[in-house]
């Protein structure tokens, strides 16, 4: 088996941060993540001090940047929007390193770019700092909705299972001369996503049926 | 005496139309290790699914020790009746083995040491206290079908059924698991299609065949009626002779 339970963003640690109460820690961050989106388009100087409290933060967790770094990787498909915004945006034009591109377009893209980097890194941070179990836990104490809270916690357990299902349904794929990457294959990979849904489906149904065998009436026990 | 499983005259057709239960009869006393053996698609699951009231029969019934299989009883049946699922992955989905095995009896409501004791109780009957913090997809296969079967009797069961229980299983794990069923103080019917582990475990076998039951009798003289094993698509494992084991004592 792979790892579980979310270890593959989960840093083992001590540090303040990890002791932190899950509560406490979800909250902060929501809160964080409201000021830096409300943080004004232009206001460069609050960005670079929204982006120092957040290094802080790192720092404190004593989670090396190299471990959150590559994991970033998520953002790529938003950097690639926020990349294309100057191209493509409206308004005045200016020159940036001899390409012309739109103004306001610019001003834009930078700002998603900024606030999606802070946003991805701060919830990397939580990640990484904070055990999925006790990040439902946490979640409880909020009082967000239980069913919200069982479903979370089915995606958790169930994230290996199905990845590890794909995983042996890519291998499956290639012994029969399909290659997912090549661009000629994909109406097979579609197919194949269509297979697993279907599947994760009728899993659900399946451990539903196990979990009414066992007394489930709706509510996880405490 | 009040058979512990008492189904009779169950007919089942699902909503798409197809049949699969044409009037089944089955007893099951206390005490009993019953096989219920039978060809892909005999409605073989569809039986296990009324036993705990999970399906709801369309004619006939189905009563546990005396206790009809209705809405109002359900929670109740489901404590009787332990159903142990095929594939460990659907029944354990907790964040530890611990967690798991408590989420049936909190569901009855127990609490505090008692949960702690049947969880621990139900660990160790199966092998697998050593294990109660660890995440369960983190275990081997056959481990967690062994949790799997802790999960259902930490319910403390009066009746546990298994859904193909040795499938999947490496020969190691295979044995442990029949060891570990004999060793355990309660009324199974275990459905499968590993006929020498049915003649190993089970004195007595039932056989489904086209959503009716064909045959009753002893595991030993099923397997040796010839006629009757290839009516019903049941083919012994090649080199298998049950003549050379014998049969169990009934």
């Amino acid at each position: 088996m792979g790892a579980g339970h979310g270890h593959r963003l989960h840093f083992h640690g001590h540090s303040p941060l990890h002791r932190a109460p899950a509560h406490l820690k979800v909250l902060g961050l929501l809160g964080f993540m409201l000021v830096v989106v409300a943080t004004p388009r232009q206001a460069y100087g609050v960005f670079v001090a929204e982006a120092l409290v957040l290094l802080g933060a790192v720092a404190v967790s004593r989670v090396p940047l190299t471990y959150l770094l590559p994991r970033m990787v998520v953002e790529v498909p938003f950097a690639l929007f926020a990349v294309l915004v100057p191209f493509i945006s409206h308004g005045p034009r200016t020159e940036v390193l001899g390409v012309t591109v739109s103004e306001p377009g610019l001003v834009a893209g930078t700002a998603l770019l900024v606030k999606g980097t802070i946003g991805v890194l701060a919830s990397l941070t939580l990640a990484a700092t904070t055990e999925p179990q006790d990040l439902l836990r946490g979640l409880q104490r909020l009082r967000t909705p239980d069913l919200l809270v069982q479903i979370m916690g089915f995606m958790v357990r169930y994230l290996d299972v199905v990845t590890a299902e794909m995983a042996r349904m890519t291998v499956a794929m290639r012994s029969r001369g399909c290659d997912p990457r090549s661009p000629r294959h994909w109406p097979v990979l579609a197919r194949s996503l269509g297979a697993l849904f279907i599947r994760s489906y009728e899993r659900g149904e399946r451990v539903h049926l196990a979990m009414l065998s066992r007394g489930y009436d709706g509510r996880l026990p405490r | 005496m009040i058979p512990v499983l008492d189904v009779r005259g169950l007919a089942f057709a699902y909503p798409d139309g197809h049949q699969a239960l044409f009037g089944v009869d089955l007893h099951v006393h206390r005490g009993e290790r019953v096989a219920l053996l039978g060809p892909n698609g005999a409605g073989k699951t569809t039986l296990v699914l009324h036993l705990n009231g999970i399906l709801a029969a369309g004619r006939g019934s189905v009563a546990v020790s005396g206790l009809p299989v209705e809405r109002a009883n359900l929670q109740e049946v489901r404590r009787r009746v332990g159903v142990v699922f095929q594939d460990p992955d659907d029944q354990l989905f907790l964040g530890t083995v611990r967690q798991d095995v408590a989420f049936g009896p909190a569901n009855l409501g127990v609490r505090g040491a008692e949960l702690e004791r049947r969880v621990m109780d139900a660990l160790d009957r199966v092998g697998m206290a050593d294990f109660a913090d660890r995440p369960p997809h983190h275990l081997s296969f056959g481990q967690r079908r062994r949790v799997a079967v802790a999960t259902v009797l930490a319910m403390e069961p009066e009746v546990l059924v298994l859904d193909e229980p040795s499938s999947n299983l490496d020969p190691a794990s295979r044995r442990e698991l029949a060891d570990i069923l004999r060793s355990l103080d309660v009324t199974l019917l275990m459905v499968t299609h590993d006929l020498p582990y049915a003649l190993e475990l089970c004195p007595r076998a039932v056989v489904l065949s086209e959503g009716v039951v064909v045959a009753d009798r002893s595991t030993y003289d099923v397997l040796t009626d010839e006629a009757l094993m290839s009516a019903h698509r049941l083919e012994l494992p090649w080199g298998f002779d049950p003549r050379r084991i014998g049969s169990l004592p009934r």
